[in-house]
Formats: C-alpha cells, structure tokens, sequence
C-alpha cells in the first residue's frame, strides 16, 4: 500500500471507534471514578473522593447469607433473588431449550415452522413480554378462570413473593428459550449424520445414541449456551420490572433493578453507590467470562489431545 | 395411499412410531405454550371495556348487542327480557331508573315495557371492539409515541448499517498495523454489559446536550461489536482481485466501498438490518433513562408508563401492546430464515 | 502501447526475520508491440512480478520503467496498465456492460464516448447481445471475454494477463489461446500474460520469460527454449512429455560415456575434464527405435506403454549400477509398437539432439 492510502483504514474506522469510546470505554473509566467517589452529584469534578467507602457500604454484613443483617439489605436481597432467579432460570431453560432442540433434530414435517414458534417470543420487547403476562396472570385473568373451573381458588399470582418468583423465571424461560435452541439445534446440524448412520449399524439403541454420540459431541455448544445464558440471567431487568416492579416488597428486585434505583429513581440520587453496585455486578460476569474462556480453552485442547 | 397413512408418513416415508408421537406432542403443546399467550392477547385487545372486566372471561370477544331505536340518537343495548306473560323477547332498553328498565319494541316505538332488571339479561354477539385502536389514534400522543419508536428505529438501523459496515470494510480489506487489536478491542465491547455503564453514560449523554433527545437513544446504539462482526465475516468472502480489478478501474477507495463492496454485502446487510430494527424498536433500558419527557416517549415506553397508572385502562395497553408487537411479527413472519440462520451464524443476538 | 523496462527488480514480503525475498534482481526489456509470457512452476513469483508491474504491489528496490518514465511511485490506476485477473474479477452486481463501463465513468468519461468504446470492445469479442446480462449468467468463455472487454476499453498501455485460462477447462482453453493471440494481432498493443502451463506459453509468445524462484532463468522465442535451452532446468520445463536426463559423465576426447557404459561422440566447445560428471538430456520425440551411426544407445527395460494410434509412449529404466534401475526413460516413437511390459527395447539418440548439462550447477555445456 502506499503511505496515501495507509491512513484510508482509519478513516473507515473512525466513526465506530468515536462511538464505542464516547459511549463504552469513557463510560467504564467514569463508572470507576463514580465507585470511589460520593455526593449526589452528577459531574465528576464536584464529587469528593471517599475511597473504598461506597463499597465498604455494600459490603458491610453481619451474616452475607441474611440480607437482614447487612447495611444495604435491599442490595444484598437483590444478590440473592438473582443467584436464585440465575439458577433455576438457566438449569430450567437449558434442559427444556435441549429437549426442544432434539425434536427439532428429528426428521419432522415443518421444521422451519415449529422452530418459529420456539423462537417467536425471543423478538418481542420485554415490555411486551411483560405485558402479555401481567394480562394472563392479573385477578381477573385467564389463568384464574382455569383454575377456578378445576378448583384452584383466585391467586394474585404476582402479589405472594413465591409465586411472583416462580412466574418470574417462567416468564423469563418462555422469552428466552427460544434462542437457546436455535444455537442448540445449529450445534445438532453440525454433527455429520453419517455418525448416526455407523451407530445405526453398529446396533446402538436411540437413547445410547443420544447418550453417547449425540449429548457427547454437542457438549461444547451445552457450555457456551449455559454460560451465555448464566451472563444475560444476571443482568436480568427490564421484564421482571415490567412484569413485577421489583415486588411484592422486594421479592423479585434483582442487581440490575438496584442499580437503576439507587441511581435514577431515589429522590437523592447515589450515583456513587450505583456505580459501585454495578462493578460488583461486573466483577461477576467477569467471572462468568472467563468460565467460559476457559472452557472453551479446554475443549480446544480435548480436541488436540483426540 | 389412505388419508391416515398419508398424514402419519414421515419424511423418509416410514410410517409413525411412538417416538414420533411424542415430538408432535411436545411441539403442539409448545405451539399452544408460545403462541397462546399472544394470541390471547390479540384476542382480548378486540373486548370492549366492559367485557374485559367479565369474570371468567370469554374466549372470544363479544359484546352486547345494540339497535337503533326511532327517536333516539345512539343505538340501543339489546336484553332479552321476560314479559309478564311469560315469554321472552328481545328488547332494547331505553332508559333505566334504580331497578326498573324500560324497553321498547323498535317495532312499535310507542309502546313502553317496564320490567324489573332481574328479569332480563344482556344479548351479546361477537363483536370487535376496533375502538379500542380507533380511538387511540387521538389518545395518549399515541401518534408521538408512534413516530418516535420509527424515528429511532429507522435513523439508527440506517446509521448502524453505515458505521458497522465501513469498519468491516477496514478490518476485512485493509493490512495495516493495529488491524488485529482494533477488532479484539470492538469484539470485547460485547463484553460489556450496558448495565453496567449506565450511570456513567447518563452522565456523557447529558454533558453532550443530548437527555432527552432522540439522538441520546440513536448515538450510542449505531455502533454494534455484532454487526461489525456479521459483516466482517461476510466481506471477507469477497475476492480481494474484485477490489484491484476496482483500483485498476481508478476507483477511490470510498467508491470502491460504496459502489463494490457494499453492493455485494447486501446479504448480511439485510440481516443485520433486521437485527437492527428488532433491537431498536425493543430497546427499553436505554430510553428509560435518557427519555424522561412525556412527549419524548417512545412506544415501549409509553406502554411502560401507561400500565403503571392507577387506573390501568386494560383496552388500550392491549390494543397499543398488539401494535407494538406487530412490526416485529411482520419482520419474523417474512424473514425468519435470515433470523435464524443468522443467529445461527453469528451466536449473537 | 508501449515498452517497459525492468531494472534489478527486488520485492520482499514482510520484514526482520520472517522477511522473505520473493523476486530477486529481475532485469528485462519487455518492447513495444511484443506479446511476452512469464512462465514457471507455481511460487516462482511469476504472479508478484506482473503484480509489481502493474502497480498493485510496490517494489523493495529497483526501477519500473514505462516508456522510458519511472513509475515506482504511481498508483496502479495512474500507470495506465489494464490487468485481466485469473478470476476474471467481474463485478457480480453490474451487467456486462457496466462493468466494461465502470473503469471510463471513474475518469469522467463523457457517456457517448463510453458507449461507443463499449459497444466496439463488445462487437470485437462478439459480446454484443450480452451486454445486458450479469456475469453470473455467463458461460466462463464470456466471462473471460468481458473481462479482456474491460481491459480494451481502457486502451491500456500494456494489457497484462494474470492466469487467465486456468479457470476454463482444456478444450476451451484452446480455443481462447488463439483467440487472445489473434486480438494482439489485431490491436498489435503490448501484452503481458502469466501462465504456468508451458504449451500456453510455447504457442502464444513471441517471447517467454521462464522464471525459477523469483529469478530469470532464460528469456527467449519459444523455439529458442525448446532448442537451445540455457540449462537443465529450462529444458526440462519446456516441452512435453518431458525432457529425460541421464547421468553420464566425459570420457577420453570428445566421447561421453553413460553409467551402462554406452558411449558416443559430441564435440564440445568447452571440453570437459575428463570423468567430470555430466548430464544428458534428450527429448522424449528424438528418441527412436531405429538404430543409426554414431547414435547413443539406450536400452530400456520397459514398465509401461501407452498407444496412442499416431504415435506411441515407451516408458522405461535405463539399467543401473549394480543391477538396480537406473534412470526413467521415455520415448515418444512414431506409429504403433508392438512392445509389452517387461521387455527390453532399445532407443537411440542422434548426437545432434542431445543435450549437455553440468551435473554441478546445471547449465549447459554444449547443445
């Protein structure tokens, strides 16, 4: 090339560039600052420095295991509805998102429709998914008359803290799942058919041919999707807040709802607090990062070692 | 062949075994699990307000039967009532005072029958209640809210498909130094949650003058690490003797981005497009805190707001929640291969 | 139309340690008018030399003169060259005729002189009626001629061919041979062309350029190589079957004697020591089954024979020391044979048409 057209690259790149550093790495430099420092207020230069004291605030437990107990106890219960609402959402979602995606494997009529309506609710905004929900579940509801027609008695299904939990993950698996099976069922498409021919001949049964040839090579496509759906799980927000607002009390108010109220909802806004809050957040899904990092590092090196 | 062994062949033209049973099972009652839902949306958004109240409600929507009377302005509600010689008829009331209703017979305007409320009961037919989208059109600054959602979503799927693909462009055919770290560093940005950034990029909006302004929503969404990465994937399958054959031709290098390169990565432009307009028109967090004026709303937020009042006017959010989810149906039902096979592809959503 | 000139032309790809030189030194004299073809195994850097030409790569040192000018520093567009690539490299977006178009609208072409020049490249390679099709619906002889269209309407220079027919299968090939080297008859424009086939090469240039390993090996008329190649390598190169080569080495005088210890006469200019090692080389069609005076003869142990009706292939080894196989040999005999597999058969070469290679560094020592 020559020196002309060695800057045309950048000239390319520039806007993108401009836009991830104005709105992604100047924001994370901020977001640092923010944590170490206090005050309520927004521009940085008026903020006093406090050192470690917003997170000491968030740390500061008598027992971690009882929210109770701590300074920020609403932070804390946030902490755990999400490792709780994070579990049984991504076990749950990945089993059924399997299950789904080996029926689609099966030679069926109409695949590409059945795949569909897997995926259809994975296009609908939170806001949406929340609302068809609130309408099924609301009192008068069409999941009360049902019950009530079998003898359930008339349950406000999102005012009883465990219901509301419950429906919580449902929902969140009935929007999810649908794009969990599609990389599950794109996994099963690559594995060469002529494999399920040879087990055909060597005699194996279908579940031994699912035990040991199927689940086998598709474990590597399993832990991307169970790690990718343990990072989006965590930062869950937007459609339970629709859905519950967080509630009853604080039954169902995970980090990120913590976050976006101590910042933007509270008369006296905590900016400092929120940005603290939000880099444990991080350190978290750091964490879950690099999980997958190194399993995705190890299988590489199973597959040298094959 | 027999209708039975016809419907029941597979598609390697065995006929079906227990297993195939199942799949059809499950996949009916995922069908019924995933679209039910919205359909019964969809269904209870044509209820008049009245019958959206009903306990337990109907499957369908109906509403009460109404007929002009003479003499009077608005159609009338029908009952069927009982006479007190014991037949029933139905009859539209005309007016009614504590518990005694008078009806009448269109028939014979003239004649007046009072009857105790007990004794009667309301005339339903299906019946939609397209009110319920006629009248938002003057409601709730549903137009602003409307043209707001398309505003963002148009002008940031347009400056997205224009950013992403001219540094795709740079990363698949240029060799320069730093090429490699400039797209580990966009790739990383996938990394980082927007959670995460949000009180900080509150901040920067608001130092650029740009709370609530649309172009806060549009700026910080035009730059996507997925698309830059569909379409680098993608342009890289376009032979680089193209782009000679272009130089040689005394193609600029803009032009030959926008008359070669472009052209050829219509493909995973269109997909990106679409992911692009799914995601713009979803987006919820974002807006939520840059937007804080009324009129400023988009349409996820508009229907945020309006199912938190005190009094939720269930036919409205339902009738404004089908139109929001329509865009997206449409999209899908046409271009659900793309979708599919581009997440497939690309892992992301 | 024009010359070019290449003086000690150097490029090398990448730097410090994993810098590799791929064209070493190249001198050349290309004139006006000629039809050169470079020619070499794959790697030779036959490719980077055309590319360095035409401006798509830049040289490490060393001059590219056009006409006389120095165009190093010029972009490729600039140096007024016109590339048909091996992929032909047509636009699958544009029809025949915008991609014909493209390169004259990129220099503000007024659009009647455009459609004049297209319209006179499409009736000269009969692309008249497919002007409006796009390549995808092109057979590949079309493809291949709006690709040679693009490069007419350019009025280049010099008209450089990167591997044009490699993509065509054989008996297109032919026919797209003549037809390039009827177009340089016409337009009587310079050309360049890249190949590694040899037969390409023999029957489209008036000069070839053999290339080994980013150097010149020989340039020369095609008859030129095929008579008086400059060494071992050259003369294995051009020609087909290929030429065969048996260690020999100088006897007393002007006799060469083999491993079998046949021996004949073949007066050298330079004459070697005797016992230097030699190499002879003979073309497979100089060999025959008839015996002759003064001929060197071979006698082959036969491992295969191919019948080919007008002539017939013998392939063979020579026998070796010590009883094992010696060389390959094969012979290109006219007519029919009734020789089989196993049997031993001895073919003759004239002295006039062998071939001497110093066995040490391969150049040839006499012809």
């Amino acid at each position: 090339m020559k020196s002309s057209t060695a800057r045309t690259p950048w000239f390319f790149l520039t806007p993108n560039l401009v836009i991830f550093g104005v709105f992604t790495f100047l924001p994370i430099a901020i977001n640092l600052y923010y944590a170490f420092t206090g005050g309520v207020q927004l521009y940085p230069k008026d903020r006093p420095f406090v050192g470690t004291e917003n997170l000491a605030t968030l740390l500061d437990c008598g027992s971690y295991l009882d929210p109770a107990s701590c300074k920020k106890d609403i932070f804390w219960r946030a902490v755990w509805n999400t490792a709780q609402f994070s579990l049984f959402q991504v076990t749950v979602m990945v089993l059924f998102s399997l299950i789904t995606a080996l029926v689609l494997n099966r030679k069926i009529i109409g695949r590409g429709f059945w795949r569909g309506v897997y995926f259809y609710p994975v296009l609908l905004s939170p806001v949406v998914v929340a609302l068809i929900w609130k309408w099924i579940l609301q009192r008068e509801g069409v999941l009360n008359a049902v019950g009530v027609a079998v003898g359930v008695p008339q349950t406000l299904w999102l005012a009883e803290p465990g219901w509301a939990m419950f429906w919580v993950i449902f929902v969140s698996i009935w929007a999810h799942m649908g794009f969990y099976t599609l990389i599950l069922l794109a996994g099963l498409q690559a594995i060469p058919a002529d494999l399920y021919e040879a087990a055909q001949m060597d005699r194996a049964s279908p579940w031994r041919t699912l035990t040991r040839v199927t689940l086998p090579l598709l474990l590597p496509n399993l832990l991307v999707v169970l790690v990718l759906a343990a990072i989006k799980a965590v930062q869950t927000f937007d459609e339970v807040f629709v859905l519950t607002g967080g509630g009853p009390g604080s039954a169902t108010t995970f980090v990120v709802q913590f976050i976006y109220q101590t910042g933007f909802q509270e008369q006296v806004r905590l900016y400092g607090l929120a940005a603290a809050g939000s880099l444990l957040l991080a350190v978290a899904l750091i964490a879950l990062t690099l999980l997958q990092l190194k399993i995705s590092r190890a299988e590489e090196a199973g597959e040298r070692a094959r | 062949m027999s209708p039975i062994k016809f419907l029941t062949r597979t598609r390697n033209g065995r006929s079906l075994d227990w297993t195939d049973w199942m799949s059809y099972a499950y996949l009916t009652v995922g069908l019924f699990l995933m679209f039910g839902p919205v359909l019964w949306l969809v269904a209870s958004s044509f209820k008049t307000e009245a019958a959206l109240t009903e306990f337990p409600p109907s499957l369908l929507p109906y509403g009460q039967k109404a007929v002009a009377v003479p003499g009077e302005e608005k159609p009338k509600p029908v009952y069927r009532v009982k006479l007190p010689d014991g037949t029933t008829k139905e009859l539209p009331e005309v007016r009614r005072i504590g518990l005694v209703a008078t009806h009448v017979d269109p028939a014979k305007p003239e004649e007046f029958i009072r009857v105790n409320v007990n004794d009667r009961e309301p005339v339903r037919e299906f019946r939609l209640a397209t009110e319920n989208y006629t009248d938002l059109a003057g409601k709730l600054k549903f137009g602003t809210y409307l043209w707001n959602s398309v505003f963002i979503t148009v002008v940031a799927t347009l400056l997205t498909l224009l950013f992403n693909s001219m540094a795709a462009f740079a990363l698949s055919k240029y060799k320069f130094a730093g090429r490699k770290g400039v797209f580990l560093l966009i790739l990383s940005t996938l990394m980082v949650p927007p959670a995460i950034v949000l009180v900080p990029n509150f901040l920067v909006i608001s130092e650029l003058g740009l709370l609530n302004s649309l172009w806060g929503v549009i700026w910080p969404a035009v730059a996507t690490p997925t698309g830059v990465f569909l379409l680098r994937q993608y342009m890289l399958t376009i032979p680089d003797e193209l782009l000679e054959a272009a130089r040689m031709d005394h193609a600029s290098e803009w032009k030959i981005y926008w008359r070669i390169v472009l052209p050829l990565a219509a493909p995973a432009l269109a997909v990106l497009a679409i992911f692009s307009v799914m995601w713009r028109w979803n987006d919820f967090l974002w807006p939520l805190i840059v937007l804080s004026k009324n009129e400023h709303f988009t349409l996820q937020l508009a229907l945020n707001a309006f199912q938190g009042d005190l009094v939720t006017q269930w036919n409205y959010l339902l009738a404004m929640t089908v139109i929001t989810l329509l865009p997206v149906t449409i999209v899908f039902a046409f271009l659900q291969k793309y979708i599919t096979q581009g997440i497939a592809s690309a892992g992301v959503k | 139309m024009a010359s070019l000139e290449l003086k000690q032309l150097v490029k090398e790809f990448g730097s410090g340690a994993s810098m590799v030189r791929v064209i070493h030194g190249v001198d050349l004299q290309v004139n006006d008018g000629e039809f050169v073809v470079f020619v070499g195994p794959s790697g030779c850097g036959k490719s980077t030399l055309l590319r360095l030409i035409c401006g798509l790569e830049d040289a490490t040192s060393g001059d590219i003169l056009l006409d006389n000018e120095r165009v190093n520093d010029k972009r490729a567009a600039d140096r007024g060259l016109a590339m048909v690539f091996q992929s032909y490299a047509l636009y699958p977006h544009m029809t025949v005729y915008q991609n014909m178009a493209f390169g004259l609208e990129n220099i503000g072409t007024p659009k009647a002189v455009i459609e004049k020049k297209v319209g006179d490249a499409a009736k000269l390679l009969r692309l008249d009626a497919l002007l409006e099709r796009k390549p995808t619906q092109l057979s590949g002889g079309q493809r291949q001629r709006v690709a040679i269209g693009r490069a007419i309407v350019r009025e280049p220079k010099i008209f450089l061919f990167d591997e044009p027919l490699s993509n065509l299968d054989a008996e297109l090939r032919v026919s797209m041979r003549s037809e390039i080297t009827g177009l340089h008859r016409r337009l009587g424009a310079t050309m360049i062309y890249v190949t590694h086939d040899q037969v390409e090469a023999m029957t489209m240039a008036d000069k070839i350029v053999v290339l080994r390993a980013g150097k010149i090996e020989q340039v020369g008329s095609p008859l030129e190589l095929y008579n008086r190649p400059a060494n071992k390598f050259v003369a294995g190169f051009i020609g087909s079957p290929q030429m065969n080569f048996v260690p020999v080495h100088a006897g007393h005088g002007d006799t060469i004697v083999t491993a079998h210890n046949a021996s004949f006469t073949k007066p050298t200019q330079t004459r070697p020591a005797s016992g230097t090692e030699l190499t002879l080389g003979v073309r497979p069609e100089h060999l025959s089954l008839q015996a002759a005076d003064g001929a060197l003869a071979l006698p082959m142990t036969i491992t295969g024979v191919e019948q080919l009706g007008g002539h017939s292939l013998l392939y063979g080894t020579l026998p070796g020391a010590g009883g094992k196989d010696g060389p390959r040999i094969t012979a290109q005999v006219a007519g029919q044979v009734s020789t089989r597999i196993g049997d031993t058969a001895t073919v003759y070469a004239s002295a006039d048409t062998c071939h001497l290679f110093s066995t040490a560094d391969g150049e040839t020592v006499v012809r």
